[in-house]
């Protein structure tokens, strides 16, 4: 494996390990939230031992999720120097802030964690909000550096420099609001089908049953408010990206060719030698209209780009493919489960249903990893978009192929072991909390 | 502004070595435990940097950050130099991070909390020790730019005497602090006698690598004897750190608990100010005889205004919460 390679998948390993634990650091403090509230609120043991089963997996994650980012603010200089000697004092202010924001939710973490009947109960209730809210702040702040990367802002190159730096401008830079809400949206979604998947699955095995039904609905509430918000983000962002990044938006949908108008395919094989697209289902001016708005409008196409900035397009076409088809799957799923609610008020007896919930576990991960490979992917070769190529970037030290090999195997273990981990939580859901158990015909509300 | 960055800058590295050093110290301290006492060791420890122990971490995480936004230069060159020893001291952090997490939450306490604990305990050595070297390599005077072999170029900057002696000067101050910071939370009497002890030892430990650090300085041409001995500051640091030194034995006899941890965190930082104040701003020296300064490298006026005032008002925010945290948490219970 080349250097450059090597450096790219060292990179994207990293990002797609931490982005996980992040996504789950910084939503599940919100189902916490709610579950310690109705504690508060009704006092019911139940919520109580929700809260502290969930925030045994939260103090898990959000370790891994720690060092994991650690670990990328060296990465960034390990891997990429000459991207980080210019661009550090640039988009270096959402860095800055993001900083603050990771100080104020571990300690708020610590006070949470040791707190229970240490500190007065609202207060302690407020301290795991702040967690969350600083968690997603922190989310919001690094998509700002990244949204930098794809829509440069806050200076001027001339002659190879980088003058009149303006770090707030490039922090508000014309990307930073729709990916920000996108990423926010797809945190949600991710984490909240995951975990209602969970207990979806601990209902069908008759487990805990009130317990977990409690669980389910806090966490798929959250999920299907996200997933059907996302299509409706994600329209935004792709006007967005047809506007700031033609190359990308025409790799996103393999079209080679400018059209007017220009259909959406759906499926299809990319041949990139040929350049083009065989076996797609074509619907005529749709991509015009997600564009653009307009079913007639003109869409560039990759004819239009000189061939050495053209992005890598089967892998950008089939992520965008994986992460769209998802998410309408998980919008289709939402309905279903808000029909059956508004039916009869319990998916309980909804075996079926619940069987769909423990199907779609990783599907919001997968999509959410897909979406970011459409942004990172669809940017090459630019590194800085337009400004600095990806491979003038990387570091002179050779033999990073090594160490992409050693951090494989040690991402690859850590996750085993927090699979490992969270299967042994709640094993012990019983054990450690059987004053929940209830007959499983009971209907909680 | 320029100032105020610096200022963050050091105070951010200083907090790092007393805090998370003596968060590093608890495992080294660990591995020179006996096994038969580990486990009461362990429990002392977990109780005391329990709640802390996320953020004594954070400080790291605000010195690169400041490293990367305002002084680019510094960190890049560190960063392709020492590529090696940063990547060694990451796979440290993460595997002690994790490790430590994972042996209080698995629910199921089997023979995987062995494996932990060894994981634990070795990368609680390891970190530090790169740290060290890290440190050391960065005024050593080694670092070749202009080297055109591999071996010169990333890793005979970093793998030589001076470096390595600095390393484990760091690793035995580290197991000094912890030392003393946990005689103060153990609550039986043989706990504490078992930790006044290991701070003996530990600072006798330190004394021998600081010996080591200046013997390998003479042998590699490190001016470290002229920083110390023939600058003010440096001088009157490093003399102060010794008379301290009688003070805090005196103290360890008593077993005056609170006035030892100031005194210990006084101690470490006299030495960091004794081994850095004579070729401050400089913060990189290299083989060509250049050195990356502070104020040369410095990011433009914008993004250091900006960056000021973004540490500013973060501490504003942050630094009652966490004194707060300190504070709730130092409370003894009954
Ligand atoms: C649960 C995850 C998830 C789901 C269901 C979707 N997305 Fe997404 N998408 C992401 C998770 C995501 C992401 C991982 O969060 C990305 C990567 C970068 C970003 O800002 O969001 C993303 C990026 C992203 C981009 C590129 C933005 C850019 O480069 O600036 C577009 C155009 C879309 N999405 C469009 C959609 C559409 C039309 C969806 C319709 C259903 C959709 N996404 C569902
Ligand atoms: C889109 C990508 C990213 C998102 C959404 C994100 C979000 C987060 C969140 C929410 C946390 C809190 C940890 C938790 O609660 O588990 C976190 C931790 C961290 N992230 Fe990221 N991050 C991203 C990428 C990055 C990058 C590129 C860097 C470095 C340059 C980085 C550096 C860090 C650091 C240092 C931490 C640890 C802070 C701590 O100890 O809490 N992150 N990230
Ligand atoms: C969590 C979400 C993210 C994921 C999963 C992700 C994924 C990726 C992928 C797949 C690549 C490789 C692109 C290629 O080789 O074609 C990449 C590259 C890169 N990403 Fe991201 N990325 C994320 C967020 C970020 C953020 C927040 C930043 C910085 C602020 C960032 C900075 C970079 C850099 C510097 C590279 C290397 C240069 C390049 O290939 O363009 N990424 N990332």
């Amino acid at each position: 494996m080349d250097d450059f390679l090597a450096a790219r998948s060292q990179m994207a390993l990293s990002l797609g390990f931490h982005i996980i634990y992040a996504c789950i650091g910084m939503v599940m403090p919100f189902f916490m939230a709610v579950s310690h509230f109705k504690w508060l609120k009704t006092n019911n043991e139940v919520y109580k031992n929700l809260t502290k089963a969930w925030s045994k997996g939260v103090a898990i994650f959000f370790a891994t999720g720690a060092v994991s980012g650690t670990m990328l603010s060296f990465e960034l200089g390990l891997l990429w120097p000459n991207f980080m000697e210019h661009a550090g004092p640039i988009f270096g202010m959402p860095f800055s802030l993001e900083g603050t924001a990771f100080f104020i939710e571990a300690i708020a973490l610590g006070f949470f964690l040791y707190g229970w009947d240490k500190l007065n109960k609202w207060f302690h209730w407020f301290t795991g909000v702040v967690v969350g809210v600083s968690g997603l702040a922190s989310g919001i702040l690094v998509v700002a550096a990244n949204a930098w990367m794809n829509s440069p802002a806050g200076f001027d190159y001339v002659d190879g420099k980088y003058i009149n730096i303006d770090p707030i401008a490039a922090m508000f830079n014309k990307a930073w609001f729709t990916q920000a809400l996108h990423m926010c949206l797809a945190a949600f979604t991710a984490t909240g089908f995951a975990v209602a998947g969970v207990h979806a699955l601990m209902i069908l095995r008759k487990q805990n049953q009130d317990f977990h039904y409690k669980a389910f609905k806090i966490a798929a509430v959250f999920a299907t408010i996200g997933a059907l918000l996302q299509p409706i983000s994600g329209d935004i962002s792709a006007k967005d990206v047809a506007q700031r990044q033609p190359a990308k938006l025409a790799a996103m949908e393999a079209l080679y060719k400018t059209e007017k108008p220009a259909p959406l395919l759906i499926g299809g094989i990319v041949n990139e030698k040929k350049k083009e697209v065989n076996y797609a289902i074509e619907i005529p001016g749709a991509l015009s209209f997600l564009a653009h708005g307009d079913f007639n409008a003109e869409v560039k196409g990759l004819d239009k780009i000189p061939e050495n900035e053209h992005p890598p397009v089967a892998i950008t076409h089939y992520a965008f493919q994986l992460m769209v088809g998802i998410g309408s799957f998980l919008v289709l799923l939402s309905l279903m489960y808000f029909f059956v609610l508004w039916r009869n008020k319990s998916v309980l007896n909804k075996r079926w249903l619940l069987k769909i919930f423990v199907f779609a576990i990783p599907l919001g991960y997968i999509a959410l990893e897909a979406g970011w490979v459409v942004t990172e992917v669809g940017r090459q070769p630019w590194i800085i978009y337009g400004i600095m190529r990806t491979k003038d970037a990387v570091t002179p030290m050779p033999g990073i192929a090594w160490s992409f090999y050693l951090f494989t195997a040690i991402y690859a273990s850590l996750s085993v072991i927090v699979i490992a981990l969270l299967y042994r939580q709640i094993k012990m859901v019983p054990t450690l909390y059987s004053g929940s158990i209830k007959s499983p015909t009971t209907k909680a509300n | 502004m320029d100032i105020v960055i610096i200022t963050f800058l050091c105070a951010a590295i200083l907090l790092y070595f007393l805090l998370g050093g003596a968060d590093f110290g608890a495992g080294i301290i660990e591995l020179f435990t006996s096994s038969k006492n580990r486990s009461k060791t362990r429990k002392t420890m977990y109780h005391a940097i329990g709640p802390v122990w996320e953020a004594n971490h954070m400080w790291l995480i605000i010195a690169i950050v400041i490293l990367f936004v305002a002084f680019p230069k510094i960190y890049t060159t560190m960063s392709v130099y020492l590529h090696i020893p940063l990547a060694i001291m990451l796979i440290g952090i993460i595997a002690r991070g994790t490790a430590f997490v994972f042996r209080h939450y698995d629910a199921v306490k089997d023979q995987m909390q062995e494996v932990y604990n060894k994981i634990f305990i070795y990368s609680s050595f390891i970190t530090p020790l790169f740290l060290g070297i890290i440190a050391g390599s960065l005024i050593s005077g080694k670092i070749d730019n202009r080297a055109d072999n591999f071996a010169d170029a990333y890793v005979f900057g970093w793998l030589n005497w001076f470096s390595v002696a600095v390393g484990l000067f760091t690793v035995a101050l580290c197991g000094f602090l912890a030392a003393i910071y946990l005689i103060g939370e153990s609550k039986e009497a043989e706990d504490k006698k078992r930790f006044i002890k290991k701070a003996e030892f530990m600072n006798v430990a330190a004394v021998l690598f600081g010996a080591m650090v200046f013997g390998s300085a003479y042998l590699e041409e490190v001016p470290l004897v002229d920083w110390v001995l023939k600058n003010p500051v440096g001088l009157a640091s490093i003399v102060l750190a010794s008379l301290s030194l009688i003070l805090l034995w005196y103290l360890l006899i008593k077993g005056k608990t609170k006035i030892l941890r100031l005194l210990a965190g006084f101690q470490v930082t006299m030495i960091l100010v004794a081994i850095s104040f004579a070729h401050f701003p400089n913060f990189i020296r290299l083989k060509n005889g250049d050195a990356i300064s502070l104020y040369e490298t410095i990011a433009p006026i914008k993004t250091v205004n900006t960056l000021g005032w973004a540490l500013l008002l973060g501490s504003v925010l942050i630094l009652p919460f966490l004194g707060y945290l300190f504070y709730k948490f130092q409370q003894k219970e009954e």
